[in-house]
């Protein structure tokens, strides 16, 4: 019996240690963990020298332990979607979108279908996927559900869930395009920009698998920081962070972004994607 | 041949309170399948199978160094976590008698692990004490009530030889506890494997453990990768008798705390923010009184709460009486009476497979191979349930001592062995009900919409009024289920006690 309370109180004890000094980042599981190593080992490696402090990335598995983490203050930077941002901006003081990728600015959702389906691309939803299936990405993703589930609830007069058959959330979209590609799904809504890179990388099998509708344009993806990392870090912190991350032009890191460079951005670039959470019931 | 037995004799079987019970939950199960989707949706499942399969035949070394420290970390979570609810739970079994510890235990216990464990991130964050805590309170809540029973059914003859002034903690540890011993020991273990498939599955919500890899492999079509890590973990947990010796058990709980790794700092004022703000239903946060509590809770209970028990409780039925069929078709594999020692072995293999396979990682997998349906959170229970049960009465069977002249084969099976056996599967069965309902409550997490997508998709939405108010409701549920299946038991006078019933 004594053992297991020894045991037992040296484990407090442990569980109870902190330690802290490192800044520590995460990002939104949006692709293959493998993708997200390839990008953020050496993106932590880059801002580690660039800033000359210890940085540490931390792999999560859901868009909620992203935001929960930054949240918590157990993560100080992040790189998030548009949703996720604003979600957790709103939840931290002061906490600022620091940098977006060019592309942000612009960023678009494709529909794709199985070829089973028969859907032929076009310039509006095509009605007939009315009674299919359908996979969106993660649920709180932006390119991946609150976009498209907004453009089809405005197409259709209702709820995705109410127009297919089934409705499901594949969790990323490296997964949404394996789902759909197999026939799983009938259709899928994905990042354009992935969509882009597995189709230049041969990854996609067209002859199962097409974009057959672009969303408008909407702005997306963005690191931000917390309003406190000042006062830990030292005045001007998030400042050197920011210019960091815009300095940032290793075109391997940044391919591995799938984005050409990165440029600053503000919170209020993410007031139209407030505005649609709310609309669509993801956010109150 | 015509009977000789009058017709209102040969039909009276039907009537006997075992079959009825038994017809009941079979009639059910049937109106639920045809009400559940139990479609394969994906174009190829065969060939991804096949593929899946070549994986775990030819498992692939690679990554073999990570996942040697994901396997340290599974088990020191689940040792960290068991010891200190082995701990706990002996505490509670000494005061089980009050009422509110009970109603308490019944509670905690109703909670699964993942749910505990997406409370615990909102605060805790991806801190070793998130996974340790998950495992540890539901698991202390289950010791409370089968410690209890235990010490019940234990002879008091020690404890009337002591002195009357003997104190409460030293009789129960001199007069009680040695004679008790192997059986506390043997529930013990039993619940530190139950703990190693906890700790693994925790890795699908983020602790560094065995699921955390699996997920990440399997999410790639890495199945050489999946195959390498299923087989360490079928492994360890096979070769469980050979390593987990009472004394190595105390170096392995002193060592086990220094291996959960480091997480990120915890920031306590989270755990304030949590209780005073996080969970108060929003229309309160807002200010908009009771009526808007009325509607939020309306709504949440309507369109989330309701079509959530629905499918929860088709598909618990189901996987119910599957598992049943299941483990009745298996025991023979692995008893005397049916097949010699040396063709045991398959069948002990077969079964240890799918019962140290937890279910959450079984649906995930066919998951992913199916499509979604409700086929494979359904299959994935009854393997997994199935082989359990299959494995208790297959032992039990080879205890039974059948008469010289008995027919062998199919006429014994059906009927000499099965009858026999009948009353201990039937409260086995009971037994798993509740097990099966929290369970499936869970797989809703990887998207059937069983409660556990609900509760889900609240967190998802950092809405954890929502997520709590749905726990609760599932908690409730369980609680139901597993006083039902006691009523049940009850009346039937299965009165097997789960401690009996657990330790394999």
């Amino acid at each position: 019996m004594k053992f297991f309370w020894r045991a037992f109180a040296l484990n407090l004890l442990l569980i109870l240690h902190v330690h802290a000094g490192v800044l520590v980042f995460t990002a939104i599981p949006d692709e293959d963990e493998s993708k997200l190593k390839e990008r953020f080992g050496p993106m932590s490696e880059y801002l580690s020298k660039t800033l000359d402090i210890e940085v540490r990335y931390v792999p999560v598995k859901s868009y909620a332990a992203a935001v929960s983490a930054f949240r918590n203050g157990q993560v100080q930077l992040a790189w998030f979607g548009a949703l996720s941002g604003v979600q957790a901006r709103s939840t931290v003081l002061n906490s600022q979108a620091l940098a977006q990728g060019v592309e942000d600015q612009a960023f678009w959702t494709y529909l794709i279908a199985h070829k089973s389906t028969g859907l032929k691309a076009g310039d509006v939803i095509d009605k007939s996927m009315r009674g299919m299936t359908m996979t969106f990405g993660s649920k709180s993703s932006t390119s991946g559900r609150l976009i498209p589930e907004f453009y089809l609830t405005e197409r259709f007069g209702e709820s995705p869930d109410k127009v297919f058959e089934r409705v499901g959330y594949s969790g990323n979209h490296s997964r949404t395009l394996r789902l759909v590609e197999s026939g799983s799904y009938d259709i899928g809504a994905i990042n354009y920009a992935v969509w882009e890179r597995e189709l230049a990388a041969g990854n996609i099998d067209t002859d199962e698998v097409k974009v057959i509708w672009k969303t408008p344009a909407y702005p997306n993806y963005q690191w931000s920081i917390r309003g406190d990392v000042d006062g830990q870090f030292g005045a001007g912190f998030s400042d050197k962070v920011k210019a960091a991350l815009l300095a940032m032009d290793d075109p391997k890191l940044l391919q591995s972004f799938a984005r050409s460079a990165f440029i600053p951005a503000q919170n209020s670039d993410y007031a139209p994607i407030k505005r649609t959470a709310k609309q669509v019931g993801l956010i109150d | 041949m015509r009977s000789t037995r009058p017709e209102h004799k040969r039909w009276s079987v039907l009537s006997a309170p075992l079959v009825r019970t038994s017809l009941w939950l079979l009639g059910i199960a049937l109106v639920c399948v045809w009400l559940a989707d139990l479609q394969i949706r994906s174009t190829a499942p065969w060939s991804e199978l096949a593929r899946f399969g070549r994986g775990l035949i030819q498992p692939d070394f690679a990554t073999f160094d990570t996942a040697i420290v994901a396997l340290t970390r599974t088990l020191a979570f689940a040792f960290t976590g068991v010891g200190a609810a082995a701990v706990l739970g002996m505490g509670l079994a000494l005061i089980f008698h009050y009422r509110v510890v009970r109603i308490f235990c019944a509670f905690v216990r109703s909670i699964h692990e993942l749910f505990w464990a997406l409370i615990f991130l909102q605060f805790f964050g991806l801190h070793p004490i998130t996974g340790v805590l998950a495992i540890a309170l539901p698991y202390a809540a289950t010791f409370g009530r089968v410690y209890s029973e235990i010490l019940e059914e234990g002879d008091r003859g020690a404890v009337e030889a002591l002195s009357a002034h003997s104190g409460l903690i030293s009789i129960f540890w001199y007069a009680r506890v040695p004679d008790l011993w192997a059986h506390l020991t043997s529930y013990t273990s039993y619940r530190f494997e139950c703990g190693m498939r906890s700790s693994a599955v925790l890795g699908f919500v983020g602790m560094p453990t065995l699921g955390f890899y699996l997920e990440s492999s399997y999410a790639e079509g890495q199945y050489g990768e999946v195959g390498m890590i299923l087989l360490i973990f079928l492994i360890t947990i096979g070769s469980l008798r050979l390593w987990l010796r009472p004394k190595l058990v105390v170096l392995y709980l002193l060592a086990a705390p220094f291996l959960l790794g480091a997480g990120l700092p915890i920031v306590w004022g989270n755990a304030t923010r949590f209780f005073t703000v996080d969970i108060i239903p929003s229309p309160l946060r807002n200010g908009e009184g009771v009526a808007g509590l009325a509607s939020w809770l309306g709504d949440l209970l309507l369109y989330q709460a309701l079509p959530g028990i629905g499918t929860t409780l088709v598909l618990t039925q189901i996987a119910l009486v599957g598992t049943g069929i299941v483990a009745l078709l298996t025991f023979p594999l692995i008893s005397r009476l049916f097949v010699d020692r040396f063709r045991q072995v398959p069948g002990h293999g077969l079964l240890i497979i799918g019962r140290s396979v937890p279910e959450y990682l079984l649906a995930y997998i066919l998951l992913q191979l199916w499509g979604p349906s409700m086929l494979p959170a359904a299959v994935a229970l009854v393997i997994h349930n199935g082989a359990i049960i299959g494995h208790l009465i297959g032992r039990q069977s080879s205890t039974l001592r059948l008469r010289p002249d008995v027919v062998g084969g199919f006429n014994c099976y059906t009927y000499e062995v099965v009858p026999r056996l009948y009353r201990s599967f039937l409260s086995f069965l009971l037994y798993r009900w509740e097990i099966i309902m929290r369970e499936t409550a869970i797989l809703g997490i990887l998207g059937i919409t069983t409660l556990g997508f609900y509760v889900d998709s609240a967190i998802q939405e950092l809405r954890f009024d929502r997520a709590l108010v749905l726990i609760f409701i599932t908690a409730l549920l369980n609680i139901g289920v597993d006083s039902l299946a006691r009523t049940i038991r009850w009346q039937l006078r299965l009165r097997t006690t789960p401690a009996k019933l657990e330790a394999v």
